[in-house]
């Protein structure tokens, strides 16, 4: 007999499947729940992205592209990121597609870190940096966010943990799971943090369409945080585009460059049907992504309304799809609480504890869902509380 | 008011409560809205979507083309007027190109929309003729496709 816990990668055994295993578990044995624990929009693609997906399987290119992908689809990329967020990138040079956003994160810590670098990933946040800095025999420091700075890094909490190994800072913003955002403001207190050392700023700007009020800032449109900058962005969330895998990263020339090496290697080229649908997407999607913001925005407002008028306490979210809510102070963590709720209400909802340190005493809620979903969790979730404020 | 109609066009039992927590609009001025809207006749009415074709009662929908000459004075609309009071009428709109009017005419049976159509539609005066075309599937209706897509495979990720 193999024994393969000697053969495998301590690295990979050293990763842990979810910090909230067991909430899957049952989840997984419950097909009929309402799930608002999803991160994804619930629209379709746009018809008209879609068929251009279609029409280029019609025309046979089923080939691969070049290993950073269509030059007219960077060039379509370079377009929208000056119209939209005047931001300023060489199609040639400075940018390359990739297998979704994940991937383009991915590469940026894999080309940047050398083993025992440290990484500053800000929490609550999504899962993946921790993990994907570990693969890198890089270290993760977490550094917990707080409600009352709404989820903000601060420069205090920032300068707090650099240390001469810190080789990269996570900008999870506009965030996943809490809502919050940087303004400019924020960012600029980070830029005179950063402004002597070599840190480099890793920008995961996947949400960076949905923000509600005001308008997506990105650490690369400060100046003097250009040049120290990587911008991830992807298809998924703006476009209703998960399942097609599109995302792409742009930087500084030297960095892409060198990325560019393990995407070659390891993908070969982002997929070619998908290339194309997203060529449309940006050439004529501008459209869909207001008509969905608007969407997200009325669910928003719904669903925090709900929240409060129940009793909890929640930031209001400013970018992405997701609410926050305090539930913490009912004898339960989040994970119990999350899966009681499931258990007895049959409605999912995502513990805070998954999202690194600080998540613990909250729960995330995926308001990307029909306003019949929404009225029901919220009914049941309001229902819940009721009877552990009574004790049951 | 804008955005309290799209609400209301795209579900209209969407409640004041829920159309106010929407738009960030108190409930009152909701209701408000919504009453002034019906009284200027902004608001027509409430209604729903039925697929009768999932049903087993019979129903027939025809789209008919009518060719009219215009009178004096009243010009269309005195004969719209004509077509539209008929019960059976669901839809009339005045058109640009070859013909003038489109009727979407309802009724149990190809039968009794053909008669409609000969018996009291044709022969009003100023109709100078009629070309029926019946409906036979109806695939989309008010931005709402009535084909059930099958869903995708279900999944348990965490994004």
């Amino acid at each position: 007999m193999m024994d393969y816990e000697k053969i495998l990668s301590k690295n990979v055994r050293s990763l842990q499947p979810s910090g909230i295993r067991k909430f899957f578990d049952i989840l997984d044995t419950m097909k009929d729940a309402i799930s608002l624990g999803i991160g994804e929009p619930d629209f379709v693609t746009p018809w008209h992205i879609r068929e251009a997906g279609i029409y280029s399987l019609e025309q046979g290119f089923t080939k691969y592209t070049s290993n950073a992908g269509l030059i007219r689809l960077r060039r379509e990329v370079s377009l929208y990121l000056n119209r939209r967020f005047d931001l300023k990138y060489r199609p040639e040079s400075q940018i390359f597609i990739t297998v979704g956003g994940s991937e383009a994160i991915d590469l940026c810590i894999r080309t940047m870190l050398d083993p025992g670098d440290e990484v500053i990933i800000p929490v609550p946040s999504f899962v993946c940096y921790g993990p994907l800095v570990t693969m890198a025999d890089g270290v993760p420091v977490y550094v917990e966010t707080k409600a009352e700075n709404e989820f903000r890094l601060t420069p205090e909490e920032l300068r707090a943990v650099i240390t001469p190994r810190t080789k990269l800072l996570v900008l999870p913003y506009p965030n996943n799971p809490t809502g919050g955002i940087m303004e400019r403001a924020d960012l600029e207190a980070l830029a005179e943090v950063l402004r002597d050392t070599d840190i480099t700023v890793l920008s995961d700007e996947i949400y960076a369409e949905l923000t509600y009020g005001q308008k997506h800032v990105s650490p690369a449109n400060l100046p003097e945080l250009y040049d120290r900058t990587l911008v991830v962005n992807g298809f998924s969330k703006s476009y209703a585009m998960t399942g097609w895998r599109m995302g792409y990263v742009c930087g500084p020339e030297a960095v892409i460059r060198q990325m560019l090496k393990i995407h070659q290697y390891g993908i070969m080229s982002a997929p070619t049907t998908s290339q194309y649908a997203a060529v449309e997407a940006l050439r004529s999607g501008d459209g869909d992504i207001e008509m969905m913001r608007d969407s997200y925005d009325k669910r928003r407002r719904l669903m925090l309304k709900g929240l409060r008028d129940m009793g909890l306490s929640c930031f209001e979210p400013r970018g992405a799809f997701y609410m926050f809510p305090q539930i913490g102070g009912f004898g339960l963590t989040s994970e119990e609480f999350c899966t009681e709720f499931l258990r007895e209400e049959r409605v999912a909802i995502i513990p805070g504890s998954a999202f690194g340190p600080g998540g613990e005493g909250y729960a995330r809620i995926c308001y990307a869902s029909s306003v019949e979903n929404i009225e029901t969790a919220l009914s049941r979730l309001g229902g819940f509380l009721d009877r552990l404020r009574a004790g049951r | 008011m804008k955005d309290i109609l799209k609400l209301l066009e795209e579900d209209s039992r969407y409640t004041p409560a829920q159309i106010a927590a929407m738009t960030g609009k108190n409930e009152e001025y909701v209701r408000e809205t919504v009453k002034r809207c019906e009284e200027e006749h902004i608001i027509n009415g409430y209604t729903a979507l039925v697929d009768w074709d999932r049903t087993s009662e019979e129903a027939v929908t025809a789209f008919i083309e009518v060719k009219i000459t215009p009178q004096r004075d009243d010009g269309y609309d005195r004969i719209a007027r004509r077509i539209y009071q008929y019960d059976e009428v669901e839809s009339l709109y005045l058109m640009s190109g070859s013909f003038d009017f489109s009727v979407i005419v309802s009724g149990k049976s190809l039968r009794e929309v053909s008669r409609f159509v000969a018996e009291k539609l044709a022969p009003i005066e100023g109709v100078t003729g009629t070309a029926t075309h019946f409906i036979m599937k109806r695939y989309k209706d008010k931005h709402r496709a009535f084909i059930v897509e099958p869903e995708q495979e279900e999944r348990t990720l965490f994004v």
